[in-house]
């Protein structure tokens, strides 16, 4: 089951773990509202677990992470281990400074899609709306 | 995408036992309205009894005033009295684009603390609803019952001075101000100072938390909405981001229901409940028909912006077509 067509796309933007950078998080949340996005924002440290009680409690459609702190490895194996644990089979886009080279590795580990420092607007919107079938 | 509909029996069953999942799938459906939510309405009322035992709590007050964080409090509060507890957060949907920051939860685990695994929050966007609440609240409420919750906190919007939806949707309602939030002629403006059952001062460290309390209580003794006149709304203080006052206001919820109960005002407010949504509901319907009879009077409209009528008549015009078909 998922929502209907034409209800709003509902996301869950969080940090996790360590990393303290929360413009570029914010100015996506932004982006997302503007696109007629529903966006739970959960902010600063989290933990795996606690973005997975959010966006099954929230039925989100998409989970967000925004990474700065080079741990996009390490945390995008945690979140996913996370979700596996609970069942809980959602796309998971990455956001921020994320290395070229690491793109394949992430791809490989079940990301669904990694938004780099250039994205704009409409590349945030569209590939969470393709993340989210709709 | 052809995607199956919900088999909601078994999702209500498996909510029911507490999967937290099924829980956050059901107030979907709610809250996408239509048949889905209908059926899903049909199912709960075989649990009715249960419901009649979750207490919903409302908690209203301008933007900034600490709803959130005080409702994290509250639900640890809660928490430590052994009684389950769900939360139905309200943000704004934007008019423009539909889209909305739910961000009510980023305050509440600051104040939820080891009770989060605990507590049920749901964020919801209102969707167009203007009174401070979103439609699906009260059918939120009513699964969340079914589910099993002992407690149901709904917070609104941040709201002016009459946006009052809340008063209608919840059992106890309690009003958030602030320290510097106004005076005694602020106090006795009518709309949103009358509702409260429970009033809370926020921020009560901050400077001019007496002066606030002194105002609400001088309001007070020039009369109240009460509960067979017998209840004079407690005046609570807290400091929510750090959890002071929040047994004491947890104190103050329960003495309104235990008063409710017993004088069986709880029964006339669910009465007065149900009629609201059955209002909204129609009241909603009207404006679905209205906005497309609009659309197809441009040029009743155009006329009348071209000066060769009033918008009195226009409107009485529109209005008798309606009515007509």
């Amino acid at each position: 089951m998922s929502a209907p067509a034409d209800a709003p796309v509902r996301v869950v933007l969080a940090k996790l773990g360590l990393d303290g950078h929360d413009r570029g998080i914010k100015v996506v949340a932004r982006m997302l509202r503007d696109a007629g996005c529903e966006v739970v924002y959960l902010g600063l440290r989290q933990t795996a677990d606690s973005i997975v009680a959010a966006a099954e409690q929230e039925d989100a459609d998409v989970i967000g992470l925004s990474m700065h702190n080079g741990g996009h490895l390490a945390l995008a194996r945690k979140m996913l281990d996370a979700m596996r644990a609970a069942d809980l089979d959602l796309p998971l886009v990455i956001g921020g400074i994320v290395p070229d080279v690491d793109m394949p590795a992430l791809t490989e580990l079940g990301v669904t899609a990694v938004l780099g420092p250039g994205a704009s607007a409409d590349d945030v919107v569209a590939t969470v709306r393709r993340a989210a079938g709709r | 995408m052809t995607d199956p509909l919900p088999d909601l029996p078994g999702l209500l069953e498996r909510a029911r036992a507490g999967h937290r999942r099924s829980v956050g799938r059901l107030l979907s459906v709610v809250e996408h309205g239509g048949d889905q939510a209908e059926e899903l309405d049909a199912l709960t009322l075989t649990h009715t009894a249960q419901t009649d035992d979750a207490h919903v709590v409302g908690v209203t007050g301008a933007p900034g005033a600490g709803k959130s964080t005080l409702t994290g409090a509250l639900a640890m509060a809660l928490a430590g009295r052994g009684r389950r507890t769900a939360v139905v957060a309200v943000d704004p949907s934007s008019p423009v684009t539909g889209g909305a920051i739910l961000g009510d939860r980023i305050r509440m685990d600051d104040t939820v603390g080891p009770a989060r695994d605990h507590v049920f929050i749901r964020s919801m966007a209102t969707r167009g609803q203007r009174g401070g609440l979103a439609l699906a609240v009260p059918g939120a409420v009513r699964v969340l019952a079914a589910c099993g919750f002992d407690t149901v906190v709904v917070e609104t919007t941040g709201v002016g001075q009459v946006e009052i939806d809340i008063v209608a949707g919840a059992d106890t309602t309690v009003v958030v101000l602030n320290p510097g939030w106004g005076d005694a002629i602020q106090a006795n403006k009518a709309g949103i100072m009358e509702i409260a059952d429970v009033f809370v001062v926020n921020k009560a460290d901050r400077p001019g938390a007496d002066d606030t309390v002194r105002d609400v209580e001088r309001m007070l003794d020039l009369g109240h909405r009460g509960v067979d006149g017998t209840w004079r709304p407690p005046v609570v203080r807290t400091v929510a981001t750090d959890g002071s006052g929040t047994e004491a206001m947890l104190d103050a919820l329960d003495a309104h229901l235990a008063r409710l109960r017993a004088t069986g005002e709880l029964n006339e407010r669910r009465t007065r409940r149900v009629a609201a949504e059955v209002r909204t509901r129609i009241t909603h319907d009207l404006e679905d028909r209205l906005t497309a009879a609009l659309t197809a009077e441009s040029a009743t409209i155009a006329d009348t912006a071209a000066g060769r009528s009033t918008p009195g008549q226009a409107a009485q015009l529109i209005a008798a077509r309606l009515q007509a078909g």
